[in-house]
This record gives C-alpha cells, sequence and structure tokens, in this order.
C-alpha cells in the first residue's frame, strides 16, 4: 500500500458513524493516527470506544463516513484483509480461543504468515517479554488467570508483525502489577515502530504514556490534545480521573 | 453362541464405521455453525448415484480393467462431485441465513433434503439401481465361525483412513487450527486474518467428500443405489453424532461404531429378547430408542460438554 508521505496519517476516520440496526453509537468522529504514536481514546462506559475499535478492525461496518489506512479507503475491507493489511485489535475481553492450547492461541496470531523461521523467532522474542506465558504453552487456554489471558491476546496480536495495533481495556479487572508489566509491553512495542491505538479505563496512566488522547462520549469525541494536556484538563480530571468537580 | 456374538460385533463395526464417517460430517458443520444440516445424508445418496453412473461409464467406455480401478474411478468422480455440491448448498442456501433465528436454516435444511432427493428422482428415476459388485462379497472365516466380506474389510479400512485423515487435518495443520478457532469464534477468528466464509465453505466440501466415500460403502455393501437411500443412514448418522456429543469430533466416532454396535447385537438378538414377536427386521428400533434416551437424559451426549444451549 502507499504510504510514502510522513506526513499523512496511517489510520484516519473522517465524520465516521457506526449503528447498531437503529441505535447510533457512534455519531460522526475525526480521528487521526500518525506512524509511531501511541494515542489513547478515553471515555465513561458506553461512550462508543469499543464500538470505534471493532469499526477500524473490521468486525463492524461504517454507517456513514470514511475510513482510511496507509492512504486508501478500507471501510470495505473484510477484518481478514485488514489483518493483513497490519491492523491488528486485541479485543476487549481478550477473545481467547478457550478451548485452544497457548500455543495454538499464539500461533493463530501468524495464521496469515508463511515465513516458518521468522514465525519461531518471533514466538521467542513474545515468551522473553511475556515468560509466564511460555510455562503455559501446552495447557488450554481456557484455564488461564485473567492476567494471563491478556498477556496471550497481546503475544497473539503482535505474532501477527501488526503496523496498527488497537488495545481494548487491556488492564481491565488485572492486578496492578500485570497492569504495569502490559504497560511495559506497549512501551516495547512502540519501540519498534508500531502505531498504537489503546482505550484505557485508567485515564491516569493512560494519558501520562500516550502522544496525544480522544475523550469520546456518548458517540462523540469532544475533547482531544497531547496526553499531557488533558492529563492537566479540569474537566477531564473531574470526569474520569475520579477528581472531585 | 460367542461366534454369533463376535459376527455381531463385526457386523456392528462395518455399519458403525459408516456411522462414523457420515457423523463427522453433521458434527463438523454443527460445531462451526450451530446448524443442523438435514441434506447431510442425501449428499451421501448422491455420492453413491453419481459413482454409479461414473462405474457404468467407464465399464461400457474402458472395459477389461480390474474391478478395483473402476471402483476408485467411481470414488474420484463422486467426492469432488459432492464437494461441489457441498459448497453449493452452503454458499446459496445457508450463508444468508447466518445470522437468521435458528428455525430458519433449520427448515432451509429440511428443504435443501427434498430438493436434493426430488433432482435426483428426476436424473436417476426411482428404480433401484444394482450397484455394481466390484469388491468381492464371498464372506472369508476369520475365526472359526466367524466371516468378513472383502467388501466390508475394504468399509471398515477406507472409514478408518477418512477418520484418521480428518483428526490429522484437524489437530495438526494450520488449517485446522483455523476450523477450531473459526467454531469457537467467528469474528476473533477473522481478526486473526481467517476467511471464515472460506473456512466455513471448507468444511461443508470436507463433510461432503466423506459423505460420498460413506455412499459408495454403503451402495457396495448392499448392492442397490436409489434417489431415497440417504435417509435412513443419514438419521443414523445424525444419531451418532447427537450419542457421542454433536460438535465434538471424537464424539462422532465413538457415538457411530457405538449405534453401530448396539444395532447389529440387538438386530441379533431381538427376536431371542421379544419372545419371536421382533425380528432383525426391527433393528432401525435401536437408533431412534437411544436418541430419545439421550435427548432426555444427556443432552450433551457422550463426550459433549458445552452444546445444550444452541441445539
Ligand atoms: N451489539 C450491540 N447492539 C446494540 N447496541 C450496542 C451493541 N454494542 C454496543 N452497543 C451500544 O453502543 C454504545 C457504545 O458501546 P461501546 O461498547 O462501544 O462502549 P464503550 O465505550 O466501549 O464502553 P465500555 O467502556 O463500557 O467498554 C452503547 O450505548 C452500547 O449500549
Ligand atoms: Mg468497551
Amino acid at each position: 500500500m502507499p504510504h510514502d508521505n510522513p506526513a499523512a496519517p496511517l489510520l484516519q476516520l473522517r465524520d465516521a458513524r457506526i449503528a447498531y440496526g437503529q441505535i447510533q453509537a457512534v455519531k460522526g468522529i475525526d480521528l487521526e493516527l500518525f506512524s509511531g504514536e501511541l494515542v489513547s481514546l478515553i471515555g465513561a462506559n458506553g461512550a462508543g470506544k469499543t464500538t470505534t475499535l471493532n469499526a477500524i478492525a473490521g468486525t463492524l461496518q461504517l454507517s456513514g463516513g470514511d475510513l482510511s489506512y496507509a492512504g486508501s479507503p478500507i471501510a470495505s475491507m473484510p477484518a481478514h484483509k485488514r489483518l493483513r493489511a497490519g491492523i491488528a485489535l486485541v479485543p476487549e475481553g481478550r477473545g481467547i480461543f478457550t478451548r485452544l492450547t497457548v500455543e495454538e492461541n499464539l500461533r493463530m496470531g501468524a495464521y496469515t504468515r508463511n515465513d516458518k523461521a521468522e514465525i519461531e523467532s518471533d514466538l521467542q522474542r513474545v515468551y522473553e517479554m511475556l515468560p509466564r506465558v511460555k510455562e503455559r504453552l501446552p495447557q488450554v487456554a481456557g484455564t488461564l488467570s485473567g492476567g494471563e489471558q491478556q498477556m496471550v491476546a497481546i503475544g497473539r496480536a503482535l505474532l501477527s508483525r501488526p503496523k496498527l495495533l488497537l488495545l481494548d481495556e487491556p488492564s481491565m479487572g488485572l492486578a496492578p502489577l500485570i497492569v504495569e508489566k502490559i504497560f511495559e509491553v506497549i512501551q516495547i512495542v512502540i519501540k519498534q515502530g508500531v502505531t498504537v491505538l489503546l482505550v484505557e479505563q485508567n485515564a491516569n496512566l493512560a494519558l501520562g504514556f500516550s502522544n496525544r488522547a480522544y475523550v469520546m462520549e456518548s458517540g462523540k469525541i469532544t475533547l482531544s490534545g497531547t496526553g499531557h494536556d488533558l492529563l492537566h484538563d479540569p474537566k477531564v480530571r473531574s470526569a474520569y480521573l475520579g477528581e472531585a468537580a | 453362541m460367542i461366534q454369533t456374538l463376535l459376527q455381531q460385533i463385526i457386523n456392528g463395526l462395518v455399519v458403525g464405521s459408516v456411522y462414523a464417517v457420515v457423523a463427522l460430517g453433521y458434527t463438523m458443520v454443527y460445531g462451526i455453525l450451530g446448524l443442523i444440516n438435514f441434506a447431510h445424508g442425501d449428499v451421501l445418496m448422491v455420492g453413491a448415484l453419481v459413482a454409479f453412473t461414473a462405474i457404468t461409464f467407464f465399464q461400457a467406455a474402458i472395459p477389461g480393467l480390474s474391478p478395483i480401478v473402476y471402483f476408485a474411478l467411481g470414488l474420484m468422480v463422486a467426492m469432488p462431485a459432492c464437494m461441489a455440491i457441498g459448497y453449493t448448498i452452503e454458499r446459496t442456501a445457508y450463508r444468508r441465513l447466518r445470522n437468521a433465528p435458528r428455525l430458519a436454516p433449520l427448515i432451509t435444511a429440511i428443504g435443501v433434503s427434498f430438493l436434493l432427493q426430488t433432482l435426483a428422482m428426476i436424473i436417476w428415476g426411482r428404480n433401484y439401481h444394482s450397484f455394481p459388485q466390484l469388491i468381492q462379497t464371498a464372506p472369508i472365516e476369520i475365526v472359526s465361525g466367524v466371516f468378513m466380506t472383502p467388501v466390508q474389510m475394504t468399509t471398515v479400512g477406507l472409514s478408518a483412513a477418512m477418520m484418521v485423515g480428518l483428526v490429522l487435518l484437524v489437530t495438526r495443520t494450520n488449517m485446522g487450527r483455523a476450523m477450531r478457532a473459526t467454531a469457537e469464534n467467528h469474528r476473533v477468528a477473522s481478526l486473526m486474518g481467517v476467511d471464515t466464509n472460506g473456512i466455513i465453505a471448507l468444511t461443508f466440501i470436507i463433510g461432503s467428500a466423506l459423505a460420498a466415500v460413506a455412499g459408495v460403502m454403503i451402495a457396495s455393501n448392499y448392492g442397490v443405489a436409489h434417489y431415497s437411500m440417504g435417509f435412513m443412514p443419514g438419521l443414523k448418522a445424525f444419531t451418532a453424532a447427537v450419542l457421542g456429543g454433536i460438535g465434538n469430533l471424537a464424539g462422532a466416532m465413538v457415538g457411530g461404531i457405538v449405534l453401530g454396535l448396539v444395532e447389529a447385537i440387538g438386530a441379533g438378538y431381538i427376536e431371542t429378547w421379544s419372545g419371536g414377536w421382533l425380528n432383525s427386521s426391527y433393528q432401525d428400533i435401536f437408533a431412534f430408542i437411544i436418541l430419545g434416551i439421550v435427548l432426555i437424559f444427556r443432552p450433551t451426549g457422550l463426550l459433549g460438554e458445552r452444546v445444550a444451549d444452541r441445539a
């Protein structure tokens, strides 16, 4: 795909609308991601964050507006082709294949690849990054703890060698130590040049790490700016960082 | 006495291995779509009739070949024909109903079954065709007083080979892993780059190829083929799949063998048990007694664990 102009966004949503039947969940949003950025998308429950990520990954269709990736429109591209193009989603709730083993789950991430030797070395890299996963390779993935499942879900997404990684609340319901580990992994991924769009409830943590962020409220983007600015924005602080209004 | 029992066990294994192969087709489709493809038995019938026509054609066109070659040619024509039919059924009848309420695809499946039977009746007529006996049917004594015919041996051998092949495909290959992943979660599988429509089509294609082999084996064993011959084996194989736990591959195989054994042993002794009131032509009742018992007491089958929410 042509993506020569470094100033052009890697991903661009323009006036994007997404509906579940009659229910408008996302009501015309503009969102841009530039190569190498870590951008977070924060907002209250039901704001439309998951809906937006699913539409970018292709498991939901836009009902209006445009979506382009690496300079080409992809709104009508099916999800499995978007993965091949470099968009990987770690879905809300992790989406582990509970009846497959941990190793099979990871290998599913490399399903579209044919470079056997490279896949093995990528697997080794994932094991180094997530040693707890390595200990459990032959185990049926449904028996893993929530934190371990999240690690597998992230490792699996990385095995597709994405250019754009979408993470939907990777820290949900996990202990602080594991959350820390996950953010460590995100840092490593960013260093490798992967662009990341992160949806997080833990806005404090997410904003601290992000280059930029968008705030979403009932299907619309109401604020955007650098992570630092939003972290210090009084509206954000009162709404999402638990400070008294 | 023991010979009679052994003989019934052998007969049961032969019939059971065919049920197992057909049951795999039901269970694979159910596992991936939650759909009971009631047309599956009729795909088996088409396989037998296509093989009948192909064998008749080759015997006339290239006479003098060894019978086993004609048999192989029949299979080689029947399998791709059934694969094409399986694909067409999925593509035209079921795919657009993927998100419809459950009753719609079920009724459609019954409709497809009638359609296949009617088409077969138009093409091959209503008569019983005598299926060429290309493999020996003379019994061979394998242990004293216990017999097995070469066609029975071929049936068990081919069925076993198909089952081993399928298990290897599903457990050892990337494609098989993608099938299992899709069966568990279509959406997440597509996020892994799996073309789930392709995998679903493939499931129908593989199941139909197995049905083709089963159809040819049934026709070879009984020496006849006709347009409604798929109904009873289809129902039995469905019972076998439910017995083993529908959606579960090992279950379909175990269920098929167990059902075959129960039927054969039951057929051997039903006359004695019922004091002469029933004879071996009532053997079909065993399958339906089993189906009833399983559905009432253990709807998840012998090896199934989840399922009940879908059936
Ligand atoms: N499958 C669905 N059918 C109908 N409405 C849905 C569906 N999924 C989500 N919605 C609605 O769309 C809106 C946005 O939901 P979404 O899951 O995108 O929110 P979210 O920002 O991810 O929330 P959370 O932080 O709780 O995960 C909500 O009002 C929700 O009720
Ligand atoms: Mg969400």
